[in-house]
């Protein structure tokens, strides 16, 4: 067996340097060359100012602003702080757990007090958290469920605002991949971007 | 569900099914020795490694006996896990670390190098929060490439010996292990690690990037927080070999539910194509090896068998929603407007269908990569992924492990038909004798026995109770999650159990290592036996091994294993929650 030890260590050598580097280095070298945007974070630019990442959500809470999804993420000495993306995950609240009850709960209660007179179903993404705890994006639904709130907040007419939803939902790729979604946070720098 | 996610699902799985010939046959010559028209890149750097190696260019002169590769596979993987371990040890002493993380304890160090050596990528740490670039890429991606490529091998081994007559040599490990590294897993990386960059996943060695909030927002303790700090990292390049590979440690914490690491819903398709895409091929390679394409579109044909209703009952129960919501006047219905169903642990953009998808690929496959967290999902849903894991990860399975593992499910299989009819029973020409069937039930027995022991262990003394997180029988399906998941190298989680204490991060490493390297040592002692044997001529009373009668009996014998196995301890965990959750 011990006759084996020189392919061991020589192979283990050399596939390291192959594949732990000259492989990760070719990759970043032609990403950054062809899609220095995506390889870089997809960041949102406005005046010079970094304001976010199309691909990862931010928290809101102002009547003014679309929610978006519950996140269960904390800080570094593991308080919630909810959409911080240097530490993503879920809550991994099982179904029957009663502390997933109360977390539905709390947010439906929250979304009642902003906007009391809408009794209309709330629709389930709102309500509940996502896997990452920085999703992007909302349903069409749950746009819906909180453009009357908006646009009261803004002084705007309900169409208005429904317009701003409409051009920043997108389809399924290819027709059939994935959900049809609303980016929050793009929505959001629109609606601000009216005034 | 919309019509969008039915199709959503057979289009991933018809392109699975496309690519499983022109990449099968492909591979078929990689492990033949046969030139490739990827010679002209690459040539030269294998034969660089023969020859610092020390290991023959002269394919006659460098046969091995099982016991000499098995050998060498095992001082492979424990060198990779001594390099592995002291890499996270030191790692606050090494470049690439932006954010300065420091070493990782001992315990935690054992774990993650145990488990990214044996193919599980069980992760009991972050890895935003925890390691740095360097032990990323140079670390645990290199490890994603070879322990993919040992799988590989030994199955290659397993396949020469039955396809071979008389013979004392199944293959050198060296040339299974490099071929299949830089013709295979490395060319299909770039391409794929390209696509998701184009996609958004990130690629940068830049320190994590700071980003103004448009709402500022508080901390528990009342603070304003005006940023937000995007956690970067060379995410791409690892991201493709970890679904590849079906390796599935995530570059971060939540793995393929973060944006960075699974941005689209195309990114997404594609990491559940990359997934499945070496296990479905293999069935041809091996077809391709023993000179019978039927017999690998046979077995195939019986992991869809299993996979198929596992897949509509994960994806039926996630859309029926959570019950316990509808007083809440919340809407979890499907439609035009919003996908619907259960969403608590999802991504919006994948919703039902492509997390479901994912849900039983990954688990099916021994890949343990997420895009959806399985603690959350409704009891009889959360049942699939475990039970897919618990089957022995032969539902398509790991790359090698998988059709290694279902190979000794064949071996059971004719050795019952040939009970039924009083024959010696016979595999693609070999006989099949007590010695196999001692291997290939060792092979079987061992993964199963370790979980439920190391279960009951943990379940019953305080160590273990600690780390559970949801209560009732949900937290029993955490641990019993968590050693099935170890033992049988998929990776995945329940994940609210706490699992970075010494007392799991010990033993789940001990299911890891044992579940890995005591099925290939057994299945490399079968592939021994079995070249050695003579050629049968089929006769009037051979079992015909390519024919819907012995995938029904293939499946038949999956099922019973895995359901007498496993029922009783299913049935204390998903199945008394489904009924609590009912009354």
């Amino acid at each position: 067996m011990f006759s084996q030890l020189r392919p061991a260590l020589v192979s283990l050598a050399a596939l390291t340097v192959v594949t732990g580097l000259a492989y990760p280095l070719f990759v970043t070298g032609v990403a950054q060359a062809a899609f220095p945007h995506q390889a870089n974070g997809s960041l949102i630019v406005q005046n010079g100012k970094t304001v976010g990442s199309h691909l990862i959500g931010q928290s809101f809470d102002d009547p003014k602003y679309f929610w978006g999804r519950l996140s269960a993420t904390a800080d570094s000495n593991g308080k919630a702080l909810p959409y911080n993306a240097g530490n993503s995950v879920a809550s991994n609240l099982g179904p029957t757990n009663p502390a997933l009850l109360d977390e539905v709960k709390g947010r439906v209660d929250a979304l009642h007090a902003a906007d009391p007179a809408n009794d209309a179903p709330i629709p389930v993404d709102l309500v509940t958290s996502s896997g990452s705890g920085l999703d992007p994006e909302i349903s069409p639904a749950a746009a819906e469920y909180q453009v009357h709130r908006v646009a009261k907040a803004r002084g705007l007419d309900d169409a208005r605002v429904r317009e701003v939803v409409q051009a920043h939902t997108a389809g399924r790729t290819l027709g059939v991949l994935g959900e049809v979604g609303v980016n929050v946070l793009e929505l959001n720098l629109a609606l601000d971007a009216l005034e | 569900m919309n019509w969008q996610g039915y199709a959503q699902i057979v289009l991933v799985l018809g392109a699975l099914v496309a690519s499983a010939k022109p990449l099968g046959a492909f591979m078929a010559r990689v492990f033949e020795g046969e030139p490739t028209f990827l010679d002209a890149p690459f040539g030269w750097l294998e034969r660089l490694i023969y020859r610092l190696a020390g290991v023959s260019l002269d394919p006659a002169k460098r046969e091995m006996k099982w016991t000499t590769y098995a050998g060498a596979m095992l001082l492979f993987n424990g060198a990779g896990i001594a390099v592995l371990y002291v890499l996270q040890r030191l790692q606050g002493m090494l470049p690439l670390n932006p954010q300065g993380f420091g070493a990782l304890t001992p315990d935690l160090s054992w774990n993650t190098a145990v488990s990214f050596a044996t193919n599980t990528n069980w992760q009991s740490y972050g890895g935003e929060t925890t390691m740095s670039y360097l032990t990323q890429m140079s670390g645990l991606a290199v490890q994603n490439f070879v322990c993919a490529a040992s799988g590989i091998a030994v199955m290659a081994a397993l396949v020469r010996g039955i396809a071979r007559k008389q013979a004392t040599g199944i293959g050198n490990f060296w040339v299974d292990l490099t071929r299949c590294t830089l013709y295979v897993l490395l060319p299909l990386s770039v391409v794929f690690a390209l696509v998701f960059v184009s996609q958004g996943v990130v690629q940068t060695f830049g320190a994590y990037h700071p980003v103004t909030l448009l709402q500022a927002t508080k901390d528990a303790d009342g603070n304003a927080v005006t940023d937000q700090l995007l956690a970067l990292g060379p995410v791409a390049s690892q991201l493709a070999i970890k679904q590849l590979g079906t390796n599935g440690g995530g570059f971060f914490n939540v793995n393929s539910a973060h944006p960075f690491e699974n941005p689209t819903a195309l990114s997404n398709a594609l990491e559940i194509y990359a997934l499945l895409l070496i296990p479905f091929a293999l069935t041809y390679t091996f077809g391709r090896m023993v000179k019978d394409t039927r017999q690998g579109w046979a077995i195939l044909g019986a992991m869809a068998v299993v996979f198929l209703p596992m897949l509509w009952l994960c994806v039926s129960q996630e859309q029926a929603g959570n019950p316990a919501f509808t007083s809440l006047h919340v809407d979890q219905v499907a439609s035009a407007l919003q996908s619907g169903g259960n969403m608590e642990g999802k991504e919006l953009r994948f919703g039902i269908s492509a997390s479901g998808l994912f849900a039983a690929a990954t688990t099916g496959a021994s890949c343990g990569a997420v895009n959806s967290f399985h603690d959350s999902f409704m009891p009889l849903a959360g049942l699939v992924p475990l039970w897919l894991i618990q089957l022995g990860e032969v539902i398509f399975g790991g790359v090698g492990s998988g059709m290694y593992g279902v190979l000794m499910f064949a071996v059971v299989a004719v050795f019952v038909a040939g009970l039924m009819v009083g024959r010696t029973p016979e595999y693609i020409g070999k006989k099949i004798e007590a010695y196999e069937m001692k291997m290939a039930s060792l092979a079987i027995l061992f993964p199963a026995a370790t979980v439920l022991i190391f279960t009951a262990i943990a379940v019953v003394c305080d160590a273990g109770k600690k780390g559970v997180f949801n209560p009732g029988p949900h937290g029993f399906s955490e641990v019993l999650y968590a050693y099935s998941s170890a033992a049988n190298n998929n990776g995945s989680a329940f994940a609210g159990l706490s699992a970075n204490t010494p007392f799991y991060n010990t033993t789940l490493g001990l299911s890891m290592f044992f579940g890995r390297f005591w099925v290939k040592v057994v299945v490399l002692a079968l592939a021994g036996s079995i070249a050695g044997k003579k050629l049968v001529p089929p006769g009037a009373g051979t079992l015909p091994t390519h024919t819907p009668l012995f995938v029904a009996m293939l499946v038949g014998v999956i099922v019973v294993v895995g359901a007498l196995t496993f029922i009783p301890s299913l049935a204390l965990g998903p199945i008394v929650e489904q009924l609590l959750a009912k009354t």
